[in-house]
């Protein structure tokens, strides 16, 4: 890509698809933008008027704002802290050589080609229901009081199910790094007496870095919109106790029919993640340089 | 400190055996020299001295105590890698650190050695660069930076100048030569090649498929090869070995003659020839030379003995410099 010819020509190749992608982002955004502006409820169609700021200041406002805006938080943390860690420590497991490794790897990736709807139902029915679940079960045949996860801990278990669903994307792409590693560097380590923990903590976490930012960025893009997990095993209940934003926006334009509303929701969450990718990139966006 | 001694060493992997069963003393203070062709086991071995591989069977005796089950680091023996493996992420001062760092030093005798290493090392000025922004010999030497600051017993290179430019391999070869001179430790090192086993090495290990084919002097082995082996592998060009008559003639059944021995006239002599290619490296002229019933002969004669493709010149080999071998292939 030198020569100015060569650029020119690159430019015109691209352009169809940022322009189609650019208008398939722009158009959706700036209707959002202008229904955020406008007294929009389903139930009273036909009576659509302008209202200025009220549809962000109600949404603001609302005590379920400042709920889910805390329950995305601890959703985000708490899932990249359990595919982080649990990511390089069965990355490390699946690194060893041992016997049936092609099918232990082949069945840890298996989750991540289950659909989120399907395994929270599976969740949810097979595992974490009082009466029928697995975990019930358990609980039973150790003589205790079975657990109703759901109602109980909602936010936790939705945690538990939607980290079960990213540990395979984070381990994987921990275990491409590990893999990576260059032998001789720990053979070196090694001369140089450093024991195992020494090794992991000053030789292997530091190559784990780029890798591990890279899943912190991807994961938490999609973490911020988590919706199928929750609509299928609390719908957001009980009370807000699992409502994220994502799930708030739903709730305001669609159960309450106040497209305005939830338009303004919308919005809302688009600056909210905005403002987390910047801070990510500042933050741990530099790792990827060098 | 530093004396090495290799009693019966044996290395399976699987199926395959690489070292079948070698003894080998390696004295205090001693520059030793590993070489031989490619995949003949020299980094096998010397990984087996530095604890990174078990042996399948013998035994490693480092200064009169059996290592052979020790860890490496509990050997006192520090390596420098081929590939340099620095700590990427690590400056230039905390790679050398980093085994002192790991041995609980106090900080002011950490402080105290790296820059004494640096010192030595010409790195002063580089201490606060990663190794990504070093150049090939400045990394060689954080590598053995980082070796010579543990103050081991002996020091493992695997062919450390492999990767660098022909230059710079001349003046690392000189400085690592110096290093060994002022540090007085044991030495170990691999390579494949021949102008840094002869001008480093107090002794040279001539390996074969896993075998020690001979253990000399520089000069031992250039002027008394034992074998076949050794004669064709010491020495650059490589020496001319003759069978048959000429052999015979000799009462051998292979005869070898170095290019050097070999005089040179353009009208009498033993042998008649025809000169095919000649290289010419200014100091010195390499001629290859077709004689009736012998393989094509390499001679070497001075930068300016003028002769062309096709010319007939006449070879005598020097009486004296004949190396003659037995049908086993060792020097009677
Ligand atoms: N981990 C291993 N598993 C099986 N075979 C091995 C292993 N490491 C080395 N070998 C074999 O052992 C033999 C000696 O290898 P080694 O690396 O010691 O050769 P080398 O003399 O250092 O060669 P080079 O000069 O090319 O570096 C080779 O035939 C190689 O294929
Ligand atoms: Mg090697």
């Amino acid at each position: 890509m030198a020569t100015q010819h060569s650029k020119t020509a690159a430019r015109l190749m691209i352009s169809p698809a940022v322009i189609l992608l650019f208008l398939w982002m722009i158009v959706p955004l700036s209707m959002t933008l202008y229904f955020s502006f406008l007294r929009y409820n389903l139930l009273m169609p036909g009576m659509e008027s302008f209202t200025g700021w009220d549809n962000y200041y109600y949404f603001l406002t609302d005590p379920a704002f400042s709920a889910a805006l805390t329950n995305t938080i601890l959703l985000v943390v708490g899932v990249l802290v359990i595919t982080v860690v649990g990511g390089v420590l069965l990355a490390l497991l699946l690194d060893q050589p041992f016997w049936g490794q092609g099918i232990v790897r082949v069945l840890v990736i298996a989750p991540f080609f289950v659909m989120p709807t399907v395994s929270a139902l599976v969740w949810k029915n097979m595992f974490m229901n009082p009466v029928n679940g697995m975990f019930a079960h358990i609980a039973r045949g150790l003589g205790l009081q079975p657990f109703d996860f759901l109602s109980q801990a909602p936010l936790a278990s939705i945690i538990g199910i939607v980290a079960w669903q990213w540990l395979p994307f984070a381990t994987l792409i921990l275990l491409t790094a590990l893999q990576s590693l260059d032998r001789e560097q720990m053979e070196a380590a090694e001369m140089d007496g450093a024991s195992a923990l020494d090794r992991f903590l000053h030789i292997t976490v530091p190559h784990l870095t780029r890798a591990i930012t890279v899943v912190v960025l991807i994961q938490t893009i999609f973490l911020l919109g988590v919706f199928a997990e929750i609509l299928v095993t609390t719908n957001g209940g009980p009370g807000t106790a699992s409502t994220n934003i994502t799930y708030l926006v739903y709730a305001q334009s669609l159960l309450n029919y106040d497209v305005g509303g939830g338009s303004a929701g919308g919005i809302v969450a688009v600056v909210l993640a905005n403002i987390v990718a910047i801070f990510l990139m500042r933050m741990i966006g530099k790792n990827l340089d060098a | 400190m530093g004396k090495i001694t290799l009693r019966n060493v044996q290395k399976r992997f699987g199926e395959a055996v690489v070292i079948p069963s070698l003894d080998l003393d390696i004295e205090d203070g001693e520059f030793v020299v590993f070489v031989g062709p490619s995949g003949c086991g020299k980094s096998t071995l010397l990984r087996l001295i530095a604890g990174l591989e078990d042996v399948s069977d013998g035994q490693i005796m480092i200064d009169g105590r059996d290592a052979t089950e020790m860890p490496p680091a509990k050997r006192g023996l520090a390596m420098v890698f081929q590939s340099y493996a620095l700590y990427p992420h690590m400056t230039v001062k905390k790679n050398i650190a980093f085994p002192l760092r790991m041995a609980k030093m106090e900080p002011q005798e950490i402080e105290r050695r790296v820059s004494n290493a640096a010192k030595i090392l010409n790195l002063t000025n580089y201490l606060d660069r990663r190794p990504g922004q070093l150049s090939g010999g400045q990394r060689q030497r954080v590598a053995i930076g980082r070796a010579i600051v543990r103050e081991p017993a002996a020091f493992l290179f695997d062919e450390p100048l492999s990767n660098l430019d022909a230059a710079l391999r001349v003046n690392m070869r000189l400085e690592i030569t110096e290093l060994h001179q002022s540090l007085e430790t044991t030495m170990i090192y691999v390579t494949h090649d021949q102008v840094e086993a002869m001008t480093m090495a107090d002794k040279i290990v001539v390996l074969n498929a896993g075998r020690i084919e001979q253990v000399g002097s520089p000069l031992t082995l250039y002027r008394n090869p034992a074998n076949l082996f050794v004669a064709g592998f010491i020495g650059s060009p490589k020496m001319n070995l003759i069978e048959g008559p000429e052999a015979a003639k000799h009462g051998a059944t292979t005869i070898g003659i170095r290019p050097e021995h070999i005089d040179l006239s353009r009208e009498t002599g033993a042998w008649q020839g025809e000169v095919g290619v000649s290289e010419h490296l200014g100091s010195d002229t390499f001629l290859h030379v077709h004689v009736a019933g012998m393989p094509t002969l390499t001679v070497r004669t001075g930068g300016e003995f003028g002769v062309h493709h096709g010319d007939r010149v006449w070879l005598t080999p020097q009486a004296d410099k004949i190396h003659r071998f037995g049908a086993d292939g060792k020097a009677l």
